[in-house]
């Protein structure tokens, strides 16, 4: 008998969406990476996360790199385009937070106009612990740069109301919908979000994220259910790209923080921590992501190399 | 392919003796159909017949053994595609690549490297449990002297022998034997000799082809011949060819049925990039999907501490969720005035929990109770997390011995126990701690002021 090859039947595809002017995510028919079953669609695209503070708590040999720019996050972005070429940035507004600097969302603008004017490729604005404030934050920044096409991280079941008219509606921005790590509740707030009015291809989500090793079963697992809901069973709710701030989470393990002096047995820190963030990008991308925000350049380059053999 | 109760039914011998426990053979057959019986309980069945009905019971992916004594392993017995669906059950297992033709320099250093990444992580312990050799010299004796070197220094290893020369395997096999180790490889050439070395020792067989439909064939000669232990590489040693493989061979299994495809596979990840990273990277991909034994250059904490832990998460079944051990857990150099927190013993919430509290670099302990195994909000409904569960954990591991500190902060979400635990705990202060563990660290950094 001759091989036979299995056969997968898809019924729906992922929404395309363009961030800013022309960065497309999704469009794909089949499972993350299966061009032997039809149209994979757009490339993933990886970001890298910037903050508008200088990032005292990132581990030294994180901040080593970006420590003569970090001071002015327009420099940083800059920085990271020239020597690093990401997809687009992500700027956290770590600042904001009210346990930290509290920053005013006008303030928060204001800088969020000034990198946006400096650099070439789009942002994705991240907040910060939070929601209360972000809302305040996202619609100020949304304000300042109306129509930019740039994704906004992200609305909350607490917030999306607040988060949704102004990015989306009003201001012609991207909300990402961010649920934690439950099918049911990432469907209802897609649902609520275009209930809103905002058109299914002007929003992406962020099923929620972990770390390798800190439950990501249950993120792989949300993330399989998710695009098998979207592919085979055509459920237009989740046909959403997807977004994983990857970096958000892999620099706050143990394995990323314990230095050379706390876990000697380990080796470099920074190759540690290199490898939570690779693995842990790899990982959301084999169950579905369509873009990853990553910290540093060595993870980026590894997560570009895997993704260009995985689609070319 | 699976057999209805019906197609089973005609392969009995339709006596209706009972003998079976059944009132009928097609009652009988009914229940086989379900895989709720053994069909050795009816002693008419011809042989041909239980030949069939083996073959049609069989599930869709062997499981397969290779080691021995203490490292011996399963791989494969693989039921479903996704893991929601119901489970995985046989991690893969990683390697490091030796070959003949290494310096010995950077075979010591392997061997270094081998021996350093051996840790426990949730009660599992950690460690590379193969040592792949290549044999390019075509040099018996100085294959063999490798191999010896290798897993004389080595104990926890169990090696993987890699040579199409029936010759060398034949010597390999015969000093190594006792280690259980795989053989590797049989092909369209060779395919008989190695069957018959194989099954004399009772060994795994590796099985390769160039391509899918070559492995298939070759499958099916090999099945021919009466072997079933068998391990499978369709030759693509780039990073997309093989995530192909990998993918439709056990689609092949599973969605299809066929079992000629119904073995677990090797990924050779070492072949597909020099870069240690890129290595890592490809690895984890094949953790997910889905191969069962993933071979690496080389290993040291950088890639080990991702990809175990990932391999620990992606294979946890989903209706028994990892837990961590009651007790009390000292984080950095926490004394006897150090501040004690109290969580549940859902292995992710302490994971949680305990790194954001090393974030905050404040010495404290973490009480964990018996709480069922669930979450803060989950054990607390299912009342596994209350005042009896947490003071009884308090007695057990001493903690009044142990600690001055006589306050204990407890999750956010739960702060009606307060009351609670106090009725239960004469004598302590119960501190309402953050709802999220996100904003453990600035509570645990004021916390600590309050107190000094
Ligand atoms: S023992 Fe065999 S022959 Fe007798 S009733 Fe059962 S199935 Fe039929």
């Amino acid at each position: 008998m001759a091989y036979k090859m299995p056969v997968q039947k898809y019924s729906g595809k992922i929404n395309e969406v363009t961030i800013g002017n022309g960065l497309k995510l999704g469009g794909e028919s089949v499972l993350p990476f299966y061009s032997f079953d039809g149209d994979i669609g757009n490339k993933p695209a990886i970001g890298m996360e910037i903050w508008d503070i200088y990032p005292e708590s990132w581990p030294k040999c994180l901040q080593e790199i970006f420590k003569d720019v970090a001071d002015d996050p327009a420099k940083w972005a800059n920085f990271c385009i020239y020597n690093y070429s990401p997809d687009f940035i992500c700027l956290k507004f770590e600042g904001a937070s009210p346990d930290g600097l509290d920053r005013s969302p006008e303030e928060c603008a204001e800088i969020a106009k000034k990198v946006a004017e400096s650099v070439s490729v789009p942002l994705v604005i991240a907040g910060c612990q939070s929601n209360e404030k972000n809302a305040k934050v996202f619609t100020k920044v949304a304000e300042a740069l109306a129509d930019k096409n740039f994704v906004f991280l992200s609305a909350v079941e607490s917030n999306y109301k607040e988060v949704g008219a102004a990015v989306g509606m009003a201001y012609g921005n991207i909300v990402a919908a961010e649920s934690s790590v439950d099918l049911n509740l990432a469907k209802q707030l897609n649902i609520l979000i275009t209930q809103l009015g905002i058109k299914p291809d002007r929003m992406v989500m962020d099923p929620g994220c972990s770390a390798v090793g800190y439950g990501f079963e249950y993120v792989v697992t949300t993330m399989d259910r998710i695009r098998l809901a979207a592919l085979q069973q055509n459920d237009t709710t989740l046909q959403v790209p997807m977004i994983l701030p990857v970096s958000f989470e892999t620099w706050k393990v143990k394995e990323s923080v314990a230095t050379e002096d706390d876990a000697p047995e380990w080796g470099s820190q920074e190759e540690r921590a290199v490898g939570m963030e690779i693995s842990t990008a790899v990982g959301v991308l084999g169950a579905g992501a369509n873009a990853v925000i990553l910290r540093h350049p060595r993870s980026v380059e590894v997560v570009r190399n895997f993704i260009n053999q995985m689609t070319e | 392919m699976a057999l209805n109760g019906m197609q089973i039914y005609k392969l009995l011998p339709q006596k209706n003796c009972k003998e079976c426990g059944f009132p009928t053979c097609l009652a009988f057959a009914m229940k086989l159909a379900q895989g709720n019986v053994e069909a050795e309980k009816c002693p008419y069945m011809s042989d041909d017949a239980k030949a069939k009905l083996s073959e049609a019971t069989a599930p869709p992916m062997r499981t397969v053994k290779f080691g021995a004594g203490d490292f011996e392993y399963a791989l494969g017995g693989e039921t479903v595609l996704f893991r929601h669906e119901k489970t995985f059950v046989n991690r893969p297992r990683f390697a490091v690549m030796f070959s003949d033709a290494m310096s010995s320099d950077e075979v010591d250093r392997k061997i270094k490297n081998v021996n350093e990444v051996n840790y426990t992580r949730i009660s599992e312990e950690m460690h590379v449990e193969i040592a792949a050799f290549k044999c390019e010299r075509e040099d018996k004796d100085a294959f063999i002297s490798l191999i010896k070197k290798v897993t004389d220094s080595c104990p926890k290893v169990v090696p993987m022998i890699m040579t199409e020369n029936t010759e060398i395997a034949e010597e390999a096999v015969r000093q190594f034997g006792d280690k259980g180790p795989i053989l590797f490889g049989a092909n369209d050439q060779n395919y008989e000799a190695m069957v018959n070395l194989a099954k004399d020792h009772k060994l795994l067989l590796g099985v390769t082809a160039a391509g899918k439909e070559k492995l298939y064939e070759l499958v099916e000669k090999i099945q021919k011949a009466g072997y079933k232990e068998l391990l499978l590489d369709a030759g693509s040693r780039n990073l997309k060819g093989t995530f192909d493989d990998m993918i439709n061979i056990r689609r092949t299994a599973l969605l299809s049925g066929d079992r000629t495809f119904g073995y677990p596979t090797v990924a050779f990840v070492c072949d597909m990039a020099q870069d240690k990273m890129m290595q890592l990277a490809c690895a984890t991909l094949f953790v997910e999907k889905y191969a069962s034994i993933i071979v690496l250059s080389d290993i040291d904490y950088s890639i080990a501490l991702p990809l175990f832990a990932l391999r620990q998460n992606i294979f946890t079944d989903p209706q028994r969720p990892m837990r961590i051990e009651q007790g009390i857990y000292k984080i950095g150099a926490a004394d006897e005035e150090s501040p004690l927190l109290v969580t549940v013993d859902f292995a992710l919430t302490y994971f949680i929990v305990s790194g954001e509290v090393e974030r905050s670099k404040v010495p404290a302990w973490i009480l964990i109770p018996d709480a069922g195994g669930y979450s803060v909000l989950t054990a607390w409904a299912a009342g596994k997390f209350n005042g009896k569960s947490i003071a009884k954990a308090v007695k057990e591991f001493e903690v009044e011995n142990k600690l001055k500190t006589r306050e204990l902060i407890i999750p956010g979400k739960v702060a009606v126990l307060k009351a609670d635990i106090e009725d239960e705990l004469p004598g302590w202060k119960v501190v309402v701690g953050t709802e999220e563990a996100a904003t453990l660290t600035n509570f645990l950094r004021n916390y600590k002021q309050a107190a000094s």
